[in-house]
């Protein structure tokens, strides 16, 4: 077969499973998880078959036009260059354990048929982002994730929290996809083509007319999708959804979107550095205050989500300063170091049977009940503390080469201010990420107090997932930075001396103080006593995560944070902790700005319809009521009473006709 | 014979019924008004055939058909009346019209309680409703 075949087999084959499982999920139940795993695991084989085909060298383009479209045509595109062949192939590796994991943790689940059948179609339109060369054909794989994220998201619906949270995310993420679209299309209308390649080309001979004001439209729509400040509030309360899912939107597919997005249509944003300097900004806002976020959050995975946005604000910050082999680098060991650390946090919160830290680290041996877990954990957690040499490690430092690179004057592509931006908030985030990744692995695994509750092996679905997701995490970065260039545009993405040693330094700095801080507080654990909400240990894990995210806001009277003294994260945040445990208010300036308004007009319009409205109708009711009542006295029930009205009406009707008649 | 002397006792017959139809209580005087009423119809309708076939060429005397119609009718309205006013009496003991309201708007018939009311009054109320059907 031809690469382009393969290529169009990638996003059919999870599309076509998803459509099977959605069928038959209810009639054949025995067909539903290798209709999950199989189209998948196919889609991966295939993704990796294209990825060596392409090798790195001229890039795969292919289109058709299905109909005209009277102005500017749309076409079914592909266009796979070295990124979009090795952005596929982690996808297809994520969304691959993601599904062979699922059917563990979700394997008492009732509505497993549904669910995997949108995990299959969320896989399937990531796929289509990725492959597209076309910017309409791209909306569409982009929307049909924003739909599958509040499906999957809502998973629980039983719960208000994930049904809020499905919902956030569903509006959030189309905030900033309207401007988003709109920015398309002036794209489009500029350039004369939604194909990527006519529009790089048009940019290329400077033939843009508003590269701002395209930029600045699009970098919302990306902002939303890849939970960037100021959109990034609803990516926290996803984690109502499975774990399994929260592995798969934020490890490699939604989040990793905006900025495949961006990579795609660097040179469009490079043409207006105003639009660098506010992805700058951005990305800097972002890392430092999910940095500080993260430090504070007592439930598990809401430690990884801050983590998730503070990755994706690295790789922002990259494209900032105009690399983005070293965004889609970062994006590509992001994509396996997080899963991994999801889906192990999905065995934890099995085994310990609540999703809070602070009642973890009053648990001792829990590591000793998930070996596993704890195993790739760790490395996992190095990798995203960026310590050598795991994969974060080299990804991480070729973000901060290339900011360090233009701060040095090479400002071909970006200003040297966003460079500046990018290093500083870079090296401090590095600081934050090593403090909370040790916060992490300490609370989680070096807990003091009663044993942890024992429930046997974990699935062995489950558990070897992780240990293949282990290998990238471990080795992806040493082994790849040299050969990635090849791939990508040919920027050198290996560490340089000075970044390597400044981060590698904090990193360390920051791990240490954190463990200096636990150990300090180590006495107080014992003394404060925060009960586990262990419910239904027996129970599959996607039940027993459900109940413990319902449990969480009753126990400590917030779904994210908890009263610990103990935490090192309070002590090292200060008078910061309580600001950072509620993402920094930004959520209750939301509500102000733009919920209560909307909830003001809602009650107006109540207001208008039930009482000004609803007033004119019951108007209208009333007059013809009257009447009826008054003319229903006249019903006596008398027949003769009726004769003689009628005798009275014929003798008036009469002596009217005489009188017309005779002319009088 | 000239016109005026039917005409004014039809006339007469008439107003008589109507007088009957309206002042009188009891059902079978208000059903023999009736009667009169139609008789003085059929008085008008014979003497204006007479008058206007006498100017006429030729004529079908179609005042005179149409008085055996009106006789045939009022034969079976006065059958059905009767029928229904020994109906209402051996029902409530009663044939004056006054008291046979039923229909007047804000009264409360027994039937109105709903067919379903196990009470034993059911079966006097659905034979009332029949009656006053």
């Amino acid at each position: 077969m031809t690469t382009t075949t393969l290529a169009v087999l990638v996003p059919l084959l999870p599309f076509l499973g998803a459509a099977a499982g959605l069928l038959l999920g209810r009639t054949a139940p025995g067909f539903v998880r290798p209709l999950a795993v199989l189209p998948t695991l196919t889609a991966l084989v295939l993704a990796a078959i294209v990825a060596v085909r392409q090798g790195g060298d001229a890039s795969v383009t292919a289109a058709t036009e299905l109909t005209p479209t009277g102005s500017i045509p749309i076409e079914l595109a592909l266009y796979i260059d070295g990124f979009a062949a090795l952005v596929a192939v982690v996808v297809g590796l994520v969304a691959t354990c993601v599904q062979i994991y699922s059917t563990g943790y979700l394997r008492e689940d009732p509505r497993y048929p549904s669910y995997a059948a949108l995990v299959s179609l969320f896989t399937s339109a990531m796929f289509l982002v990725v492959y597209s060369g076309d910017l309409i054909v791209l909306l569409v794989g982009w929307e049909v994730m924003g739909i599958c994220s509040y499906f999957l998201v809502g998973h629980y619906w039983e719960t208000p929290e994930a049904r809020a949270a499905s919902i956030k995310a569903f509006l959030v993420t189309k905030l900033g996809d309207v401007p988003f679209l709109i920015g398309l299309f002036a794209l489009a209308t500029d350039a004369g083509s939604f194909r990527i390649t006519t529009v790089l080309a048009t940019v290329t001979h400077g033939g843009l007319d508003h590269p701002t004001l395209v930029a600045l439209l699009l970098l919302a729509g990306v902002a939303g999708k890849s939970a960037q400040f100021p959109l990034h509030t609803w990516l926290p309360d996803a984690m109502a959804g499975p774990t399994p899912v929260s592995a798969l939107i934020h490890a490699a597919t939604m989040v990793a979107a905006g900025v495949y997005f961006v990579a795609r249509l660097l040179p469009v944003f490079e043409a207006s550095s105003a639009a660098m300097v506010t992805l700058a900004v951005m990305a800097a806002i972002t890392m430092v205050g999910s940095g500080l976020a993260a430090l504070a959050q007592d439930d598990i995975k809401r430690v990884l989500a801050y983590s998730t946005i503070g990755q994706l604000g690295y790789m922002t910050g990259a494209l900032a300063v105009g690399d983005r082999g070293a965004a889609v680098f970062h994006l590509l060991s992001h994509g396996a170091f997080k899963a991994l650390l999801f889906l192990a946090a999905g065995v934890i919160i099995h085994a310990a049977g609540t999703n809070s830290l602070a009642a973890m680290s009053r648990m001792s041996h829990l590591r000793d009940r998930v070996p596993d877990a704890y195993w790739t954990m760790t490395v996992a957690l190095l990798a995203l503390a960026a310590i050598p040499p795991f994969s974060g490690f080299f990804s991480k430092e070729s973000v901060l080469g290339a900011a360090e690179h233009i701060t040095a004057g090479h400002t071909e592509h970006a200003p040297g201010a966003a460079g500046w931006t990018v290093l500083v908030a870079g090296l401090l985030t590095a600081l934050l990420t090593a403090a909370y990744a040790t916060r992490l692995w300490l609370l989680t695994f070096h807990g003091r107090g009663a044993e942890a509750p024992d429930h046997g092996r974990q699935p062995l679905t489950m558990t070897v997932v992780l240990w293949v997701l282990a290998v990238p995490s471990l080795a992806l970065g040493g082994l790849a930075y040299r050969t990635l260039p090849d791939w990508f545009d040919g920027n050198d993405l290996a560490p340089t001396l000075t970044t390597s040693v400044l981060g590698t330094g904090v990193a360390l700095a920051g791990g240490l103080v954190t463990y200096a801080a636990w150990r300090h507080l180590a006495g107080l654990a014992a003394r404060v006593p925060l009960g586990a909400v262990a419910a239904h240990p027996e129970g599959d894990a996607g039940l027993v995560e459900a109940e413990a995210i319902a449990t969480h806001a009753p126990a400590y009277g917030d779904v994210a944070s908890a009263p610990d003294p103990a935490d090192p994260g309070r002590l090292l945040l200060g008078p910061l902790h309580r600001h950072a445990a509620v993402g920094f208010h930004l959520d209750a300036v939301y509500r102000a700005l733009f919920v209560r308004p909307v909830q003001a007009g809602a009650s107006l319009v109540r207001f208008l319809d039930r009482e000004v409205v609803d007033t004119y109708v019951r108007g209208a009711g009333a007059l013809p009521r009257w009447l009826g009542a008054a003319v229903r006295r006249a019903q006596t029930g008398n027949v003769q009473t009726y004769v003689s009205a009628l005798l009275a009406g014929t003798v008036v009707l009469a002596v009217a006709a005489l009188l017309v008649a005779s002319g009088a | 014979m000239h016109l005026a002397y039917p005409a004014v006792l039809s006339a007469l017959l008439f107003c008589t019924g109507l007088y009957g139809v309206l002042a009188r209580r009891n059902a079978i005087l208000i059903l023999m008004s009736v009667e009169l009423m139609l008789n003085a119809v059929n008085l008008n309708l014979v003497a204006f055939d007479v008058w206007l076939s006498r100017t006429a060429e030729e004529t079908l005397h179609s005042g005179q058909a149409l008085t055996l119609f009106t006789i045939a009718i009022a034969a079976a309205e006065i059958g059905i009346g009767l029928a229904i006013v020994l109906a209402v009496h051996r029902n409530r003991g009663t044939a004056d019209i006054d008291r046979l309201r039923d229909t007047a708007e804000g009264h409360e018939s027994p039937a109105a309680d709903g067919p379903d009311s196990d009470t034993p009054a059911t079966g006097t109320a659905a034979e009332k409703a029949e009656a006053t059907a």
